[in-house]
């Protein structure tokens, strides 16, 4: 768990619009402290991917647009930056469905993640050594084409091509997508270490709630576009709601979805 | 060895020689494509334009000077001085950035997330446009590159060649302005293909041709990179507007080179840099060869106009991605 509680990121209830109508995002609000890990969850369509576009600032090209609120990022208002201005300041997306540069060798692909660097050569070379460290797999496959690696040397590509640009904040969606249990289990020890022994901090997109809570310090779940429950991992991890729609597990067995639920999230919007 | 052997011999080299031409053009195609999706219909009038601004420059004409003196009644053409080549090809290179720079951002850059058919479209617009540019630069006369490039076929190679073959044989009649053109075309290749394997910026340029998203999320400006790559378009058009140039005065047929590389693209594929290179001497050779074997003898000749589109055709139904065409790669 992250001692200070100094607020790196903050989202301050966005709302976004794809395609001039589609209202995706209602107000969503969040805060990533630095140096944890901040998960946000939810199932298909909730909003995750949007909400981290909408902090990199990669939806402009997807015809989306963030119509209210506002991004801030170290106190400073982000949401009009360019996404290379803003890996220049320390944040970093690392996108769903890993999408490395499939003609690109891995070590290519790591070094176009330090692009917008200017500290040099042997800064970056080192960066690399550490990248190698870090994904031992890499080094083996430096040399192959990304395209022809597999989904996990894909998804670690990914996210080692992240680090090279040695941010301050990753924001990491989905990584668990398509691998195999052990393999996610891998991955995020990972990203444990990286957040422990690098500093770096996370906010992580995720379905699979399970492992999620497990590694993350916090997190927030997105449901159509909003958050409907927040707080500790631990306490998230506990509470029958979660329990039971996100995590498959139930005390009372199994009730109709729907009445359930919108029984539950009344009572969440009363209270 | 028999004379016509050694002939059909001649024949080839001249096909070579003459698709590096081809590849050159389909080159400037190929980049801009595969970093942006792009087909750049402009590209031969590029070529025009930068051979006409090379002419110009050199010559010390004022440019847009009928406008000028239209507009203030004056009677100016000429600055009344020459500039050396070297100089007036660096200053060229200038320009065909800074149309690099303006195409992306008084066109492209309002087209992000387009249509391809609505990008082709724009591209085609900005041929015409061109082209009027070009002539309200420089006029519309024909003019003669004077670079000094050699002239006239190769004596050295003719000689060295002659004791080839029985009497018939008189050596291989080579054109040195070929034999010049396809050094500069392949120094011109290596530099592109070593910019793009071994450097920042190159390696940039593939990321940008693989993923668009993915080279945004890592920082990679995409309107920087297409000014890149209309720039380095830019300048191959300049290299196979000065090569055709030289040949046959920088005109207005000039631009219609691009025909010439079309069959080329249907051939190698539409992203592969070596797919150029291939299709254009497969092009050259062929249609040169099929002219001196069939063509003359049997068809009345003037099959060059034709041949190339007639073996790009037959080639398109069996291999559709061209014969480099990239590779999809397919897996999770
Ligand atoms: N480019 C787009 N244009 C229009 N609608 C979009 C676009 N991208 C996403 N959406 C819509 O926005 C909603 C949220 O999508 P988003 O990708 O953010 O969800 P997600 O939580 O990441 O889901 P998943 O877990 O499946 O990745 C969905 O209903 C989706 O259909
Ligand atoms: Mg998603």
């Amino acid at each position: 768990m992250p001692d200070s509680k100094e607020t790196l990121l903050e989202v301050n209830n966005i709302e976004v619009i794809y395609n001039h109508v589609i209202l995706v995002l209602k107000g969503v609000s969040l805060n990533v402290p630095k140096g944890g890990i901040t998960a946000l969850l939810g199932g298909n369509g909730a909003g995750k991917t949007t909400t981290l576009k909408a902090i990199s600032n990669l939806l402009h090209s997807e015809r989306g647009e963030v119509t209210k609120g506002s991004v801030i990022y170290r106190g400073e208002p982000v949401h009009h930056l360019s996404p290379e201005a803003l890996v220049k300041k320390g944040v970093v997306q690392v996108m769903e469905g890993r999408h490395c540069f499939e003609h690109l060798t891995i070590e290519e692909n790591l070094l176009t993640g330090a692009y917008t660097r200017r500290d040099g050569g042997a800064a970056v070379a080192a960066d690399l050594e550490m990248v190698y460290t870090y994904f031992p797999r890499l080094k083996e496959r430096r040399k192959s084409q990304a395209g022809y690696t597999s989904g996990g040397e894909q998804q670690m590509c990914a996210i080692g091509r992240a680090l090279m640009s040695r941010p301050e904040t990753i924001l990491l969606d989905e990584p668990s997508m398509g691998l195999a249990p052990q393999l996610v289990e891998e991955i995020f020890t990972i990203v444990k270490n990286l957040n422990e022994n690098e500093g770096v901090s996370f906010l992580l997109a995720e379905q699979n709630t399970n492992v999620a809570l497990r590694f993350a310090h916090q997190g927030y779940i997105l449901e159509s576009g909003r958050v409907v429950m927040e707080g500790p991992a631990a306490e998230l991890r506990e509470n029958p709601d979660v329990k039971e729609f996100y995590l498959g597990m139930s005390d009372e067995g199994r009730k109709s979805f729907r009445d359930v639920r919108s029984y539950r999230r009344r009572k969440r919007w009363l209270a | 060895m028999s004379a016509d052997f050694l002939y059909g011999i001649e024949v080839v080299l001249n096909g070579l020689m003459a698709g590096v031409l081809y590849a050159l053009v389909a080159l400037g195609f190929v980049l801009i494509f595969k970093a942006s999706g792009i087909f750049n219909f402009a590209q031969g009038v590029m070529a025009l334009f930068a051979a006409l601004t090379l002419v110009g420059i050199m010559e010390g004409q004022v440019p847009f000077a009928h406008l000028i003196n239209a507009v203030f009644g004056t009677n100016i053409h000429h600055f009344g001085w020459q500039v050396p080549a070297i100089l007036a090809i660096f200053l060229t290179v200038l320009v065909m950035i800074a149309f690099a720079w303006a195409v992306q951002h008084f066109v492209f850059r309002h087209l992000v997330g387009q249509e391809p058919i609505i990008l082709f479209m724009a591209t085609i617009g900005l041929a015409y446009f061109l082209e009027g540019v070009g002539d309200l630069m420089w006029g519309s006369s024909i003019r003669t590159l004077a670079l000094g490039l050699p002239q006239g076929g190769s004596l050295w190679v003719e000689e060295m060649t002659n004791g080839l073959g029985g009497d018939d044989f008189y050596g291989f009649f080579i054109d040195k302005l070929d034999m010049v053109a396809t050094l500069v075309a392949l120094v011109l290749v290596a530099g592109l293909v070593a910019f793009a394997q071994y450097t920042k910026q190159g390696r940039a340029m593939r990321a940008v041709a693989d993923d668009h998203q993915a080279a945004l999320s890592v920082g990679i400006s995409l309107s920087y990179i297409w000014v890149l790559v209309w720039s380095l378009a830019g300048i191959v058009a300049l290299v196979a507007g000065v090569m055709w140039g030289a040949k046959s005065g920088v005109q207005f047929s000039l631009s219609l080179i691009a025909l010439k590389a079309l069959p080329v693209l249907m051939l190698g594929g539409f992203t592969s840099i070596p797919g150029a290179i291939v299709g254009g001497m497969i092009i050259g050779v062929g249609e040169k060869l099929f002219e001196y074997t069939i063509g003359a003898p049997y068809l009345g000749g003037a099959t060059e106009n034709w041949f190339a589109y007639m073996l790009a055709l037959v080639f398109l139904v069996f291999r559709p991605q061209g014969l480099f065409g990239e590779r999809i790669i397919e897996r999770v």
